[in-house]
């Protein structure tokens, strides 16, 4: 179980994180959304150990991850990041396979289980820069699959995707956590937010605004407090029957 | 595999080459002469080209080049200064000692500065500072230069040569060399990791500082003793690995040993060719690298022209 207590964050005088508190149990999916600059990357990465916060700390299983080995950390939780792009022309299969760095192991079956997962077992020799944009993103996350971390941190993994990439997308991590898994995705969608995730967490200025079950936070009021928007219960995305 | 027996091929021609005619003709010019400049070739040019592979691997840019560092620069105005104040006629070894020198002040500087931040950006930063600041006062000692001749020696020792230097040049580059390359062969998963960026890295448990830091001094150590030697040898550390991507794949791990490999043999090649074409005076190394280097380069930036 991961766990942030009290995090502040504060860059150029400017407070990012406000004390936040955050427990995330495993084998749910939580969707972190709020508007722009609210704060969910930089929350994320501190969840990561990415970056150091001015104050608070975040625990796994109840120990500090400030004091865990680097390798034992990128083990147990693995982070993707917005916009994930790989530099070179790597092949999907070696793009997974650096999920597998953490471990020092070849790990060929965890890469066939997360390409497969991935749904990219017939793109495993094809280099990354050759593949469509949903395609490049689904093996970025077969990296992070690859990992058989307990925790996935994912930043917007579905952003610039169209629906049916997305939804696809979506239901690989309703998998992994079913799996048991512990999965906190950053989410702009509302729409898939709602309809994939088990727990919504709204963020604004720094703070948790609201915080429980999808029906219970994607009300007019919330999202007319957290998003400075004005919208009838009728304006909420709908979902298609 | 294929790249190494011609590297060996390129090699025993080299040995097989020189003023003295083709073949072994008197085992003291195959000793004293040919064997140090064959070995030099072999350290400078696989120094620049594993330097040039890891530089790339590093910031995630086919276009970096060890001169971003600086150190050139620096082993530059380290030899200019020996030519400047007549001390190569003195010692013989003040020429690489100066050049090895100078390397070594502008490697403390960028690995100071890298020690500061840690990221591939800031390395890059602080070597074409320092590579702008020692070109400058390389123009400054050209622009007084004692006199013609102390002016003629320093703009051909800047073009880049391996004739006439022996063992002590070998018993001085070697180490370095050497140590350089240790440090930089064993960075391949970290590279691997990079390509996805420093946080991805981060996340992968990789110590991005850290290897920024090897990467720098690794590459310093062999660069700086190359440059020291040869001269401005240019191109190589640029166009080896970019040649390799097509043959090896882009992981950066897996153009390590063969970037080393092939820029051996693309300066044992050069120096053979430079023997080869009868001029006056040995045409310069650095110059024949680069008349290479350049429409490599340009083919490079056609076929690459719809990328970013």
């Amino acid at each position: 179980m991961i766990a942030a207590h009290a995090i502040a964050v504060t860059r150029g005088g400017q407070r990012v994180l406000d004390g936040i508190d955050l427990t995330v149990s495993p084998g749910t999916l939580t969707a972190l959304a709020g508007p722009n600059g609210a704060g969910k990357s930089t929350l994320l990465g501190v969840l990561a150990g990415l970056t150091t916060p001015d104050g608070g700390s975040v625990t796994l299983d109840g120990a500090a991850i400030v004091a865990m080995a680097r390798a034992e950390r990128a083990r147990r939780i693995a982070w993707l990041e917005q916009g994930a792009r790989a530099a070179w022309g790597l092949s999907v299969r070696e793009i997974a396979a650096l999920g597998r760095l953490p471990h020092g192991d070849a790990g060929a079956g965890a890469i066939s289980a997360a390409l497969a997962a991935c749904g990219l077992e017939d793109f495993a020799a094809r280099r990354i820069d050759t593949l469509s944009g949903g395609e490049a993103r689904r093996a970025m996350l077969a990296r992070v699959l690859a990992t058989e971390a307990e925790v996935l941190l994912l930043d917007e993994p579905t952003a610039d995707l169209d629906p049916a990439q997305g939804f696809a997308l979506m239901r690989v991590l309703r998998a992994e956590a079913a799996k048991g898994r512990t999965v906190l995705v950053v989410l702009h969608d509302l729409d898939l937010a709602s309809r994939f995730a088990d727990r919504i967490v709204l963020l604004a200025d720094g703070r948790i605004a609201a915080d429980g079950l999808p029906g219970a936070v994607m009300t007019p009021e919330a999202a007319g407090r957290v998003f400075g928007v004005r919208i009838g219960s009728d304006d909420l995305p709908r979902v298609l029957p | 595999m294929a790249l190494s027996i011609l590297t060996a091929l390129l090699a025993a021609l080299s040995l097989a080459i020189g003023q003295a005619g083709f073949g072994i003709t008197d085992p003291a010019i195959l000793w004293e002469l040919r064997a140090p400049r064959t070995l030099l070739a072999i350290l400078v040019g696989g120094g620049l080209g594993l330097s040039g592979a890891v530089l790339q691997g590093l910031l995630r840019n086919r276009l970096a080049d060890p001169g971003l560092l600086g150190v050139t620069g620096g082993a530059s105005l380290g030899a200019v200064l020996v030519y400047y104040y007549g001390l190569a006629a003195i010692l013989p070894l003040a020429l690489p000692l100066g050049g090895l020198a100078g390397a070594a002040c502008a490697a403390a500087l960028i690995l100071a500065m890298a020690a500061r931040t840690g990221t591939g950006a800031s390395l890059v930063l602080a070597g074409i500072a320092v590579a702008s600041l020692t070109g400058a006062a390389v123009a400054v000692a050209l622009s007084f230069a004692p006199n013609p001749f102390a002016l003629a020696e320093i703009t051909i020792w800047l073009l880049g040569s391996l004739e006439d230097r022996g063992w002590n040049e070998v018993v001085l580059a070697l180490p370095c060399i050497a140590a350089g390359s240790a440090l930089l062969l064993g960075l391949g998963t970290r590279l691997d990791a990079l390509t996805l960026g420093e946080q991805a890295a981060a996340s992968l448990g990789i110590d991005v500082a850290g290897t920024v830091r090897r990467a720098a001094a690794g590459a310093a150590l062999a660069v700086g003793a190359a440059a020291a030697i040869a001269g401005g040898v240019g191109f190589v550390g640029l166009i080896v690995p970019n040649l390799l991507r097509a043959q090896v794949g882009e992981r950066p791990g897996a153009l390590l040993l063969p970037s080393l490999v092939g820029g051996a043999a693309l300066v044992l090649a050069a120096d053979i060719a430079v023997r080869l074409i009868p001029l006056q005076q040995e045409m310069r190394l650095g110059v024949l690298t680069a008349l290479i280097g350049a429409p490599l380069l340009l083919r490079l930036a056609i076929a690459h022209r719809g990328q970013a």
